[in-house]
């Protein structure tokens, strides 16, 4: 067999448990590894240690179950990529302004070999943006593979939470972050200096940007930081 | 971890670093420093290099003189003052023995030690140095910058350029600043260090000294923090903000109180007034120290200089200089920056030792919830000593001997240092009063061999 489970090495999420015969024919018959969860807390509980590869949740039958769980996987702090959606053609309204918690959708009843088609393009593309290499905004570029910073044409000399810290926020420009948030998502809940290890890092960062490139990670008062310039 | 090596690693090679410094700090905080080349770094950064402590103060005797310095990756940095062609860097070293267990000497592991059992009690320790110096012509000419005739037209470009060049540099090693000049002339200088937990401060430490040396070196003048260098001009100090936080809050702070201070707070600074005589010698460690601190007003003599502003009475007040522990008062808005500043430390002290006894002080004062003595209002200088007495205002001691003395008496500090920093520290210490006892001083000649 090639292509489709063989790249994919962690299991796929399913949803509902039991999945419909069909759709655990077709994931078996195409090689993924799957196993089907029937609510949040389970896909949370029965997460492998590497994490989903990925989610097909069927909608057809009990569409709120299904969008509850999609949410459920996308606000965790590394939001699951990517989910497919399975839904019925009478259910195609329901997907306007849900459109941030799925990657793709087939319609339902579907047809094996485009869902394997589908699936199989879906995490040819994850794989592909994860390993864009260069992060860049206005002058700031980081590259990920070498960890190398630069600004214009300087480089950044960072240490490494410094260097971690500024991914994060360049990855997520205009978005608001609390210090613990921040703490969470860069430091992960082994950092040591408590809670103003954030404050302290941002006013390294600034320092090693220089003056004129200082603001670009802002502070928003009694809430935390944002990164990017405001218009 | 694994990521932390990786960064290290391949920054190293991205960058063309040629020689990685790696550093360490005495028991009297000299920094000590030697270099390997990239290729030794992986095996390093894993299992530490090997290097003979004997060689360095405070360490270990001859026979078990093998240590292994083992590199902390987050505080790798590159070097920025070596030019470009060929970056170094520096990285911090925790000690160990050669199977692998901290060592006690190591002061950088006295810090984490104390830091720890703040940290058990829910508690993260926080400081903010405001670090004095002054620039010289040269180490063997103490000659103020504004007072050598050859400087006179280029004086203010020379301070100028040191000013920018020294702050470009720190800012590079993500050591943020706020500068300031002393009144007295452009010889003197303030840097003030922005807040960081203890340890990283106490890195910071070590490294603002280098750079101040290294940036004043490329100039052609000599930067000191020699406590005391010009007998009637200022001190240079390290007067110390610091302050206790609990998770994201200030646990200094109250808003329900008069002076804005929690209990935890008050407690805080009643132990490092009770515990201020016996933590002098660490915080102010060199015969010099007391030249600085020793401003006390002679019986019967002329009224001492005010504004030289170095603490000599063990006592607290919101806005009196001359007191041991100063509490700023927090700007409306601004509660979570509640902190005290304590004066008498001076920047020639070994920091990893000075944060581990302030903050040892301060604990013990609210574990035991000491009461806090009422704040000093009058100026303490103009005080006689029974007005003092009456308040029940002491001294801090007034010679390295005096505290010495006052340390080895000390359980608290013992504690602090561990058995091994506290028997080399008073042994190095009173080595240094006994070899300062034996000379015979310019003062004494000029005084006494015309007459005697």
């Amino acid at each position: 067999m090639t292509g489709g489970g063989d790249d994919v090495t962690e299991p796929i999420l399913v949803y509902p448990d039991p999945p419909p015969p069909l759709l655990a024919q077709t994931l078996d018959l195409a090689g993924y590894r799957w196993k089907a969860v029937a609510n949040a807390s389970v896909a949370t509980q029965d997460e492998p240690s590497g994490g989903w590869g990925g989610a097909v949740v069927c909608g057809d039958d009990d569409p709120e179950g299904a969008f509850g769980i999609c949410r459920s996987l996308r606000k965790r702090d590394a939001p699951l990529e990517p989910i497919l959606l399975l839904v019925s053609g009478a259910q195609l309204g329901d997907l306007e302004l849900r459109e941030d918690l799925f990657d793709d959708f087939c319609l339902s009843p579907f047809h094996p070999r485009e869902l394997e088609a589908r699936l199989r393009h879906l995490h040819w593309r994850a794989g592909r943006s994860t390993s864009a290499s260069v992060v860049e905004y206005g002058e700031l570029a980081l590259n990920v593979e070498t960890y190398q910073a630069a600004i214009g044409q300087r480089p950044l000399d960072l240490t490494y939470m410094e260097y971690e810290l500024l991914k994060f926020l360049t990855t997520h420009p205009g978005k608001v972050f609390t210090r613990e948030q921040l703490l969470s998502r860069v430091w992960g809940y082994e950092y040591y200096g408590g809670a103003r290890t954030v404050d302290v890092h941002v006013r390294r960062l600034r320092a090693k940007l220089g003056e004129e490139h200082a603001p670009l990670i802002q502070t928003v008062r009694s809430v935390g930081y944002r990164f990017g310039l405001t218009r | 971890m694994e990521r932390q090596l990786d960064y290290v690693l391949r920054t190293v090679e991205e960058r063309g670093v040629r020689f990685v410094r790696l550093w360490f700090t005495d028991v009297v905080g000299s920094l000590k420093s030697f270099a390997i080349t990239p290729a030794e770094l992986e095996v390093a950064l894993e299992e530490g290099m090997t290097f003979d402590g004997s060689a360095i103060e405070g360490y270990t005797r001859v026979q078990e003189s093998d240590m292994l310095a083992l590199p902390d990756p987050n505080t790798f940095e590159i070097v920025p003052w070596r030019g470009d062609d060929a970056p170094a860097a520096r990285i911090f070293c925790d000690i160990q023995h050669l199977d692998g267990e901290p060592f006690d000497g190591d002061p950088r592991f006295v810090l984490k030690r104390n830091l720890e059992r703040a940290r058990e009690k829910g508690f993260t320790f926080y400081a903010g140095p405001e670090m004095e110096f002054y620039y010289f012509e040269s180490a063997e000419n103490p000659v103020p910058l504004d007072r050598a005739s050859y400087f006179d037209l280029t004086q203010l470009d020379m301070v100028s350029e040191l000013r920018k060049q020294t702050i470009i540099t720190l800012e590079a090693m993500g050591i943020p600043v706020e500068y300031s000049f002393h009144e007295l002339g452009p010889s003197q200088h303030e840097i003030d260090l922005r807040y960081t937990d203890a340890l990283t401060m106490a890195d910071n430490v070590m490294t603002f000294r280098l750079v101040v040396k290294e940036v004043a070196q490329d100039l052609g003048v000599y930067a000191t923090f020699m406590p005391k260098p010009i007998p009637d001009a200022f001190g240079s100090g390290m007067h110390t903000h610091l302050s206790l936080f609990e998770g994201d809050v200030n646990a200094f702070h109250d808003p329900g109180d008069e002076h804005g201070l929690s209990k935890v707070g008050k407690c805080f600074i009643a132990g490092l007034l009770r515990h201020a005589s016996e933590i002098t010698a660490v915080t102010n460690q060199w015969v010099n120290s007391y030249k600085r601190l020793g401003m006390a007003q002679v019986p019967g003599g002329p009224a001492p200089i005010v504004g030289y502003e170095a603490p000599v009475y063990v006592c607290w007040a919101r806005n009196n200089r001359s007191a041991l522990v100063r509490v700023p008062i927090a700007k409306k808005g601004k509660e979570s920056s509640t902190r005290i500043e304590f004066r008498s430390p001076d920047p020639a002290c070994n920091p990893y030792l000075a944060f581990s006894v302030m903050l040892a002080a301060g604990l013990k004062g609210v574990e035991e919830g000491y009461e806090l003595p009422p704040e000093a209002t009058n100026n303490i200088f103009e005080m006689t000593p029974e007005e003092r007495a009456a308040e029940g205002i002491g001294a801090l001691p007034s010679s390295l001997a005096d505290a010495v003395d006052r340390l080895e008496r000390s359980e608290l500090v013992a504690e602090a240092l561990g058995e091994h920093v506290f028997e080399h520290f008073i042994r190095n210490k009173r080595r240094e009063w006994v070899e300062y006892k034996a000379q015979v001083t310019p003062w004494e000649l000029d005084r006494y061999l015309g007459s005697l």
